[in-house]
């Protein structure tokens, strides 16, 4: 659930308590988390030299393989034969991203060495 | 495993992808950096799996198809990236931008399926919310996979890929998809009764991929796969709106905005805005000198020996590589060109524009394969003061970049774009296979200056020769 989103939501001055978690209060719990990353995200990024464009690429293609945790959810559960087809080609595709995405990073950020 | 539990974990995964993302601030802390972040995906991934197995309505079969689906992307990515040549990066991250928005795309529709067959499912009170997202992961999921499949398509110079416009009035077509998608998720989440229109809406939305993909040319490569990275996160992060999970919401979010800076970055690089990068065409060339006018009778050309004689009282040399040094693998030739010349006491450094090569750092990563040092490769701003101390500049592969009409000529095309100054350099080496225009296709009159000499051939070839020239000399 969105815990972290409905702490802030609720510190933001949304008036339903903690425990009540109508679909307005969950969207907006949702957006609030999804707008304060953001914003980590704009300070963290513009700080990443030029030098390091390409490996922020493929580490930013690892990091958004976490859709994996969705497919591993999707692929355990029985329900119709094709859910489950999904369920594995995207934890294939996201996997796809995390090994791969992390592996070519490492290697890229090996290859940067200083003088001598 | 209790929610309470299960969510801190996600909450330390998230903070390990920040400090690796803020890690890459510095080529120090950068290796360490994406150990974090790794360390953080494998806390969500085994936290997840432990989720998956202790429901009570996993199938027996459950345990197989995550084991199964786990081990074939494991698989795949690690020999993917063990293989992949350094010059094949951007087709490399094309793909797994790619990837990454198929993964959401599939995951949105087994939950849209999962949702539907609940027991009065179309009044549940979050229904609207869960349809809403559900669509939105889609659309931009299979936007992304199909845009990253011809971007990365492109990038590796497949022939069947489509260049240019596939039908007529395709802005037009695209708009109306475009619309065409956005009408079809506002209503079904306004009536979920309508949720069928999901598999239509994506279908549209793989085309729109496509149609929006297939135009763009070569240069402007950088600008796409940037903002087909900020999809893929951005589709990951719709997909932590369907399921409710912050992990997935904060961990795409930094990717879509990291994307958009990357975009951002490029397009001021190129002085055009990224609506006229996605949907306008480069001016063409209205009443600019013909290359006829520009070179005739004014190009001198040189050959490795007279070209290694400059070097005997050269003090400072700068580098300017382009696309065209990837693309003759050149990096480890200008490597024994700078060993050369730091022999005779000569100082080498390299200077790089923002879109040089096919995606942001490109330049900067193969340099770095060929084990030169990263504080000798300087950025633009950077470097272009030292121009006028410069005895040779050597351009490889570069066009456009160097190109002075930019700062003189204001209807060029690429008028105000910023460029590397080499042509105040005291004396200009342009590596290059022929007088051809660069991807603005216009004449460039560096290549025609007094103190410009031409050195034709292909980049790597030409670089061994002139260090052959200047060992011997």
């Amino acid at each position: 659930m969105s815990g972290i989103g409905i702490i802030l939501a609720n510190a933001a001055g949304a008036s339903e308590s903690l425990s009540a978690s109508s679909p307005a209060l969950m969207f907006v719990a949702a957006v609030t988390v999804f707008t304060l990353a953001t914003f980590i995200g704009f300070e963290v990024i513009t700080k990443v030299p030029p030098t390091l464009h390409t490996p922020l690429m493929s580490g930013s293609n690892a990091i958004s393989g976490i859709t994996i945790i969705g497919a591993i959810l999707v692929a355990g559960m029985k329900l119709k034969w094709y859910t489950s087809v999904f369920g594995v080609i995207a934890i294939g595709f996201a996997m796809i991203n995390v090994v791969g995405g992390f592996l070519v990073t490492h290697r890229m950020l090996g290859m940067f060495k200083r003088k001598g | 495993m209790s929610p309470a539990i299960s969510s801190t974990a996600y909450l330390v995964s998230s903070v390990l992808f920040i400090l690796a993302l803020k890690r890459l601030s510095h080529p120090r802390t950068a290796v360490r950096g994406n150990l974090m972040g790794a360390l953080g995906m494998l806390l969500a991934i085994v936290v997840t799996v432990k989720i998956a197995i202790d429901r009570p309505d996993i199938s027996g079969s459950g345990y197989w198809l995550i084991g199964i689906g786990l081990a074939i992307g494991s698989i795949a990515g690690a020999i993917a990236a063990i293989k992949v040549p350094m010059t094949g990066m951007p087709q490399m991250v094309g793909l797994l931008n790619g990837f990454g928005g198929g993964a959401s795309l599939l995951v949105a529709a087994a939950e849209l399926v999962t949702k539907t067959h609940e027991e009065g499912w179309s009044a549940q009170s979050d229904i609207s919310f869960f349809i809403g997202a559900t669509f939105v992961a889609g659309l931009i999921g299979a936007v992304t996979f199909f845009g990253s499949l011809v971007a990365a398509g492109k990038l590796q110079e497949l022939k069947w890929v489509p260049n240019g416009n596939i039908i007529p009035a395709q802005q037009l077509v695209n708009g109306l998809l475009f619309a065409l998608c956005l009408g079809g998720a506002a209503w079904a989440t306004y009536n979920p009764a309508m949720q069928w229109l999901f598999w239509p809406v994506v279908i549209l939305a793989s085309v729109l991929g496509v149609f929006v993909t297939c135009p763009i040319g070569g240069a402007d490569m950088p600008v796409v796969i940037c903002l087909l990275n900020s999809y893929s996160g951005m589709a990951a992060s719709a997909t932590g709106f369907v399921t409710k999970n912050d992990g997935l919401i904060i961990a795409g979010s930094l990717v879509g905005s990291s994307g958009i800076i990357l975009c951002q970055i490029m397009c001021k690089a190129m002085n055009r805005s990224l609506t006229n990068v996605l949907f306008g065409k480069l001016g063409t060339t209205t009443g600019g000198a013909s290359s006829d006018d520009v070179y005739k009778g004014k190009v001198k050309s040189a050959g490795p020996d007279e070209l290694g004689m400059l070097f005997d009282t050269a003090r400072r040399v700068v580098i300017v590589p382009g696309y065209g040094l990837a693309v003759s693998q050149a990096q480890h030739a200008v490597r024994e060109l700078a060993n050369a010349l730091e022999a005779k006491g000569v100082e080498v450094e390299y200077g790089i524009h923002p879109v040089a090569g096919r995606m942001p750092g490109h330049m900067n990563v193969l340099l770095a394969e060929a084990n030169i040092p990263y504080e000798k490769v300087r950025e633009m701003d950077d470097i272009n003061p030292s121009f006028a101390q410069t005895d040779v500049a050597i351009v490889i592969g570069a066009n456009d970049v160097v190109n002075p009409l930019a700062r003189t000529d204001p209807k060029s095309p690429i008028a105000g774009m910023p460029i590397l100054d080499v042509d105040k350099a005291r004396t200009v080496i342009v590596v290059k296979r022929s007088l051809s225009p660069g991807f603005a296709g216009i004449p460039n009159p560096l290549f025609a200056a007094d103190n410009t000499l031409m050195y034709f051939g292909d980049g790597k070839k030409a670089i061994l020769d002139l260090v052959a020239a200047i060992k011997a000399g």
